[in-house]
């Protein structure tokens, strides 16, 4: 993991300073609300339905154990003694008090956390994904080139006041699991013909009330360009991006009203008034950010592991869990642990105090002191010997983290919802847990791999537009009701889902997700995965199914 | 519309201000009345009476606000744009960010050296920004306070970037 040298610890001290002289300054009335906005922005802080969000930065979704206890210290003494992980590779505390603010980042502080640009018109946490290092299939380790993006992002003085937020994803697994195509940039790792590595450079993606796939502009970006390119892009955006109608400031509608060429036109012209220049990354830089994340001390380890072999023969709930959440790592003898923050019942996303610190224990224990949050909302333990697998099962059993669901359809990203948050249009969480609910754990293995994405309003916070099946909260007289789509995917085939027709109430939700999924059971074919099936049969069947001869009475209804 | 304050902030001092900001064109004969009077003339004025203003020498320059493009200063291929002895660029709201950019621009890719100043909304928690990007001058809002806004340069020892104060970004200097 990335550690902060003296540079990086006094940036941060400043940072903490900086912003308690701000809170102060605000809550003595020397900064009007206005002023102090894009400050506490900047600083991860919402004012919220109930109380002020606080957004913390897990940067590329990486977490130590030590890390992990000072979120759970802060959960326990800051808020009501939990948190909440978001697609976006961040944990937010729903109950601070503005006061204690300044506080609670000076305690990130002392262990290499923050809060810095989590919202605001800035530049984002710099997302991956979450198998980065560990996955057989990947390209290169693209850690070292987030942090390298983390950096650059940090306090850039030029990218501030942006007209909008901006948001980057970087790529270097062959299974796309960071959503890359509806991020800002979105930073695919390939190598040429050479063999060279490079970027190929998406932008203009993003979700929120446009959805949009990003674009390509550039197939082969050298590495020692990424920062001039970068900077590059972030300059026309700033200058020519809309400021006169905050719905229409995001990259994507100036790339779309520019023109994917000319914007393209417009990035190189800039960006060759930069590039060769101070910013070419160094290969001694490069060296320096990929020794944070050398491999760790692996044991060297048969391939298959004996142990683990009985355990699942003699333990089928065990062998149920090890199916859906164990994943294939590079190394032999270890594997890759997912655990599922989305046992019904509780929020998608939510983890207690008492689960952090017991999740930090058992990093410790089993995978090298570390962790990675998932944009799917979860935690990945990356490097368990397979030996153990057994062992640490049991373990999370005792705090309710058994959840065996991963990549099924109990599996949902949701946002907060009218439960939290001032802008919604609609509750999320009863919603997902309505649904939760309503299918047995044996129907969701038969069911598959199937993604259910739920945002409560047009901001898509919850990646409505590219799940499986896609609920989007919408308001209509005062009355939440909610918008199905069918067919969105976040990987590398990412796709946008249709809307399936008028909206439902609550109550009607879960039938209307069963019927959904009896479409799909009675049509697929072979082992097709339910967005398979879709492509394949596109939308009739389901309208035929939810809304059958129904169809004309329920035109009348809010769409 | 930028008002003229009466004091800035130069090279980190206080100092008090000579310009007077233009907020439109004027006349032959206002022009002759402010003969001995440092000016700040709107783009599209100076763009029309260049040649008239720079026989002013060292008490004409020019503003730009927050859309106007640096590249519009370059007329002719001939013209050296560091015959300007002052640029302001305006913030109409300090959340505008791309005078950021002009100010970046003017001095990175058209060679800009002399006096580049932030005028408008210009607040103590942007300072540090401001000087990153290559405002050596700082015209406040008029409320604010001049020792305030200096503390503000100390807001961060480093940075992390490439920026016009300090051209090597850090990973050439740890
Ligand atoms: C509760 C407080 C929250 C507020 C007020 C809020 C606000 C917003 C707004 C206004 C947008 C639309 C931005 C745009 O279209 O330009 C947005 C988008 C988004 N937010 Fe949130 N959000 C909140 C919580 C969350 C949470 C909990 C998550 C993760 C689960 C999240 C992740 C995202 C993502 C991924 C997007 C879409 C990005 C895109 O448009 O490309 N937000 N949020
Ligand atoms: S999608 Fe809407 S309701 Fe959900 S968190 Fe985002 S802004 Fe709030």
């Amino acid at each position: 993991m990335y550690r902060y040298d003296q540079y990086d610890h006094q940036m941060l001290a400043d940072r903490v300073a900086q912003f308690r002289d701000q809170t102060q300054r605000y809550l003595a009335g020397q900064l009007s609300d206005a002023e102090f906005l894009p400050l506490r922005l900047q600083n991860g802080l919402y004012i919220q339905r109930l109380a002020p969000m606080l957004r913390i930065a897990i940067p590329y979704g990486m977490l130590s154990s030590r890390q992990m206890r000072k979120l759970a210290y802060i959960a326990d003494h800051y808020d009501k003694g939990y948190g909440h992980l978001t697609t976006r590779q961040n944990i937010q505390f729903n109950w601070p008090h503005l006061e204690e603010v300044p506080d609670i980042l000076e305690h990130l502080a002392e262990v290499e956390m923050h809060a810095i640009q989590t919202s605001g018109n800035c530049i984002r946490n710099t997302t991956t994904d979450q198998f980065a290092g560990v996955s057989a299939d990947e390209i290169t380790d693209a850690r070292p080139y987030c942090e390298i993006i983390r950096q650059w992002s940090t306090f850039h003085p030029e990218f501030a006041f942006l007209p909008r937020k901006f948001k980057i994803a970087v790529c270097g697994t062959r299974h796309d699991q960071a959503a890359t195509q509806v991020h800002d940039i979105g930073l695919y790792m390939v190598r040429n013909a050479a063999g060279e590595l490079g970027f190929r450079v998406l932008v203009g993606g993003g979700l929120g009330r446009t959805p949009v796939i990003g674009s390509e502009i550039r197939s082969f970006l050298p590495e020692q360009h990424l920062l001039s390119y970068l900077d590059a892009i972030l300059r026309v955006y700033n200058q020519e991006g809309r400021r006169d109608n905050k719905y229409k400031a995001r990259i994507k509608i100036l790339v779309r009203e520019t023109g994917v060429e000319q914007f393209r036109d417009k990035v190189e012209a800039e960006w060759l008034t930069v590039k060769d220049g101070p910013m070419t990354l160094t290969q001694d830089e490069v060296e320096r950010c990929r020794g944070f994340f050398h491999d760790p001390d692996y044991k060297d380890l048969p391939g298959s592991s004996e142990l683990l072999k009985r355990a699942l023969g003699g333990d089928v709930m065990f062998a149920a869990w090890h199916d859906q959440n164990v994943s294939a790592h590079k190394r032999p003898g270890y594997a890759i642990v997912t655990i599922c923050a989305k046992k019904t019942g509780y929020a998608p996303g939510d983890l207690d105090a008492a689960q952090m610190q017991f999740i930090a224990d058992l990093a410790d224990q089993y995978s090298f002191g570390e962790m990675r949050i998932t944009h799917t909302q979860n935690v990945v333990l990356a490097d368990v010997e397979q030996d153990k697998l057994y062992d640490l099962w049991q373990a999370l059993k005792t705090h309710d983290l058994q959840a065996d669901n991963l990549g099924l359809l109990s599996d949902m990203i949701c946002c907060p919802g009218g439960d939290f948050c001032a802008l919604a249009n609609a509750k999320s969480i009863p919603i997902a847990e309505s649904i939760q609910r309503r299918f047995s754990h044996a129907e969701l293995r038969e069911i598959g791999k199937l993604s259910l994405n739920i945002s409560g309003c047009m901001n898509a916070c919850g990646h409505h537009h590219v799940g499986n099946i896609g609920i989007l909260g919408v308001d209509k007289k005062g009355e939440e009701f909610y918008q199905v789509s069918l067919g969105g995917s976040a990987s590398n085939d990412t796709a946008l889902g249709k809307i399936v027709g008028p909206a439902f109430s609550q109550d009607e939700i879960p039938d209307v997700i069963e019927k959904i999924v009896s479409v799909y059971k009675q049509q697929r074919s072979g082992g097709e995965e339910f967005v398979e099936t879709f492509n394949r049969i596109g939308l009739d069947p389901f309208k035929a199914a939810l809304y059958g001869d129904k169809s004309n009475s329920r035109a009348s209804r809010p769409a | 519309m930028p008002a003229s304050s009466e004091w800035i902030i130069k090279d980190q001092t206080v100092v008090s201000n000579s310009w007077r900001i233009l907020e439109a064109e004027v006349g032959v004969d206002e022009l002759a009345d402010m003969e001995q009077q440092a000016i700040l003339a709107p783009l599209d004025f100076w763009l029309a009476e260049r040649s008239t203003l720079q026989a002013r020498k060292g008490l004409t320059g020019v503003w730009l606000d927050s859309n106007e493009k640096p590249g519009s200063l370059i007329v002719d291929s001939t013209f050296d744009i560091n015959e300007i002895p002052l640029i302001a660029v305006n913030f109409p709201v300090f959340s505008d960010g791309r005078g950021y950019s002009t100010a970046r621009a003017l001095r990175q890719n058209l060679g800009y050296e002399g006096d580049l100043m932030a005028i408008g909304d210009v607040l103590r928690d942007q300072v540090f920004y401001l000087k990153r990007c290559g405002f050596n001058i700082l015209m406040p809002r008029a409320d604010q306070d001049a020792e305030i806004m200096l503390t503000a340069f100390a807001d961060f020892k480093t940075g992390y970037q490439a920026s016009i104060d300090q051209p090597e970004p850090l990973f050439r200097r740890r």
